[in-house]
């Protein structure tokens, strides 16, 4: 239980096409991650799912029941949201209690439930007080609490992580993929953050202006990415593009990640100059402008003394070097 | 003494600026106060004086109170501006949401629509509205004074607080969709209770124009049975001869019910704030 499809949704606000045509099947226990840039129309389609928005055309199957005019109560679907939406005049306790009351779940269910919601979430020893009187980690965890108690066939999760500041973002990436381990629930997981996409997914869909690029498992995408903007979009620093006519090369782009490059300081493939050093520590990223390859960024694991001006030869590894062509499509 | 955040002459060139303006708003109300504290020699012999022993008197009040049935009128007052309020605030609200929340077509052509009552005056309109009433029957009734203050409140309600819906956060409201609440206790319970602050300020505008209207109270119901504050107070305000005891001492009165009112929406507007829903 707990199977989603999607079948050719389009979406369109007045003359504005948002979404232009989805095909989408996630399978029972999977968790995907939707990605891709502010805009892309991630957020819509996961409002469609929910039923908080209708799509244009198309159909969404939850277990193979079209709920296309389904209400979002009765889809069987919990949501958690970027910015908490708890009920500010309800306990932590009511919080959770309220989608279930609405449903006519008993009291002793109800009761059942928030108790393994709440000792898995740690929420115990706020079950009373109101949502003004917790933090921001606390009220996502409660918010989390919320989706749990409905034990819905799908998880859908808006950008939850936006809000908290960077210490708790990981600590409660953690609880969320440790939720699923545990749950074995399906889960529908939008970001912009490629990190959070890799780190939790085991598919990730690579959305951009209405589209889907691309589908695969994390690795896939880093991998062998379908196309110029997957490319980009998966990896930090970014991948690094160079004009292929420059380089003499048939492909109109050429792509390296800033980690499959060496640098050496007497010979190399690409002379350039030291632009500016970002010491990190576990790793060092070097921005180099290159006479031939222009603006490039160089990732090197552990310390590397380097100043600006000084000068650098980089050598990309031509086993992980990308070529694309004038569509933007990986060249074999 | 002087702090970072603070500096004295900026301070006490605030203070000045803020006491002279409280004085000059505060001045009339004291005159009208005081004035009705006292005996007709000593309102004209000394208008800006305080009672003292030999001009304290509380005739005026005794001629309220005894002259005509003020206790009635004020009642009549009341139950006017506390039941158009209660509308104005009601589908002033309503429309608001909708106009917020929904797409649907012409939304925005609507939203025009209820807020041009913003600049046309209702009182443009009372010889229709009056026969509109007499057609009814509905003359001399208190009625019709609250449907026309009802009316006469709703645009700049739905301007006001339509704005203030768009910030309430989508978030909540889709998260009630999810636990199935319906879209009424979406809005009486998680809307309306975020937007509580526009609704006090709301209240606000529109109640002292309707407690202190006579226009339409005198045209649409005069009867002593429907007489409202404002009208009863003309009683004493005669071609030749004023009372000016009795009304000072009648509009003296007539300040408090408006008072209470209004200190009850200011606490809304200063607690209403309901933080810990998003972010």
């Amino acid at each position: 239980m707990g199977s989603l499809k999607i079948e050719n949704v389009k979406k369109a606000f007045g003359p504005v096409e948002v979404l232009k045509g989805i095909d989408l099947q996630v399978n029972d226990g999977e968790f995907v991650v939707f990605v891709g840039p502010s805009g892309c129309g991630k957020s819509t389609l996961l409002r469609v799912i929910a039923g908080l928005e209708d799509s244009t055309s198309g159909r969404v199957l939850i277990d193979g029941a079209d709920v296309s005019v389904t209400p979002p109560a009765k889809r069987g679907i919990a949501m958690v949201f970027q910015t908490y939406a708890l009920y500010p005049h309800l306990t932590v306790k009511n919080n959770m209690a309220l989608g279930l009351k609405q449903a006519g779940t008993p009291a002793a269910e109800i009761e059942r439930r928030i108790k393994i919601a709440s000792a898995m979430l740690s929420l115990d020893p706020y079950l009373e007080r109101r949502p003004a009187e917790l933090s921001g980690g606390q009220r996502q965890r409660v918010a989390i609490g919320r989706a749990v108690v409905r034990e819905p066939k799908l998880f859908l999760f808006d950008e939850p992580l936006s809000n908290l500041d960077a210490a708790l973002r990981v600590n409660t990436r953690l609880e969320i993929a440790q939720l699923h381990r545990r749950l074995k629930a399906t889960m529908i997981y939008v970001t912009h953050d490629q990190v959070e996409a890799m780190t939790l997914a085991d598919k990730i869909v690579v959305l951009n202006a209405g589209r889907i690029e691309q589908i695969g498992s994390p690795m896939e995408l880093y991998n062998s990415p379908a196309n110029e903007f997957v490319a980009g979009f998966i990896g930090s620093p970014k991948m690094n593009f160079i004009d292929g006519a420059r380089l003499g090369e048939t492909a109109r782009t050429i792509g390296v990640r800033p980690e499959h490059l060496t640098v050496d300081a007497k010979s190399g493939a690409w002379k350039g100059t030291v632009v500016h050093a970002e010491h990190l520590g576990a790793d060092t990223n070097l921005y180099l402008d290159c006479e031939k390859a222009g603006l490039i960024t160089v990732r090197i694991f552990g310390v590397y003394n380097a100043e600006p001006g000084a000068t650098l030869y980089a050598t990309p590894d031509a086993a992980k070097t990308y070529r694309f062509g004038a569509d933007g499509k990986v060249l074999k | 003494m002087s702090t970072a955040t603070r500096s004295l002459p900026r301070t006490i060139g605030a203070h000045a600026i803020l006491i002279t303006y409280t004085v000059i708003a505060l001045f009339p109300v004291i005159l009208v106060v005081m004035n009705s504290f006292k005996s007709r020699a000593g309102i004209f012999g000394a208008p800006l004086t305080p009672p003292t022993t030999k001009t304290f008197d509380l005739i005026g009040y005794t001629t309220v109170f005894g002259q005509g049935d003020f206790f009635h009128y004020f009642q009549n007052s009341l139950v006017v501006t506390v039941a158009s309020l209660f509308f104005v605030l009601l589908f002033g609200a309503m429309a608001a949401f909708a106009l917020s929340e929904y797409r649907f077509r012409g939304n925005t052509l609507m939203g025009l629509y209820l807020a041009l009552g913003i600049m046309i005056p209702i009182r443009l309109g009372t010889v229709a509205i009056l026969q509109l009433m007499v057609a009814s029957g509905l003359v001399n009734t208190l009625t019709a004074l609250i449907l026309v203050y009802t009316a006469q409140g709703l645009p700049l309600a739905i301007f006001i607080l339509s704005e203030f819906m768009k910030q309430v956060s989508n978030d909540l409201k889709n998260a009630g969709r999810i636990d199935g609440l319906s879209e009424y206790t979406i809005f009486f319970r998680l809307v309306l209770p975020l937007v509580r602050p526009a609704m006090a300020t709301v209240a606000v505008f529109t109640m002292i124009p309707i407690w202190n209207d006579l226009w339409f109270p005198l045209i649409l119901a005069p009867s002593e049975e429907t007489k409202t504050v404002t009208l009863g107070a003309q009683l004493f305000l005669g071609q030749f001869v004023t009372n000016w005891n009795a009304i000072l001492a009648a509009l003296s009165l007539a300040i408090l019910p408006v008072l209470i009112l209004y200190v009850i929406f200011s606490r809304q507007l200063i607690r209403g704030i309901t933080s810990g829903a998003v972010k």
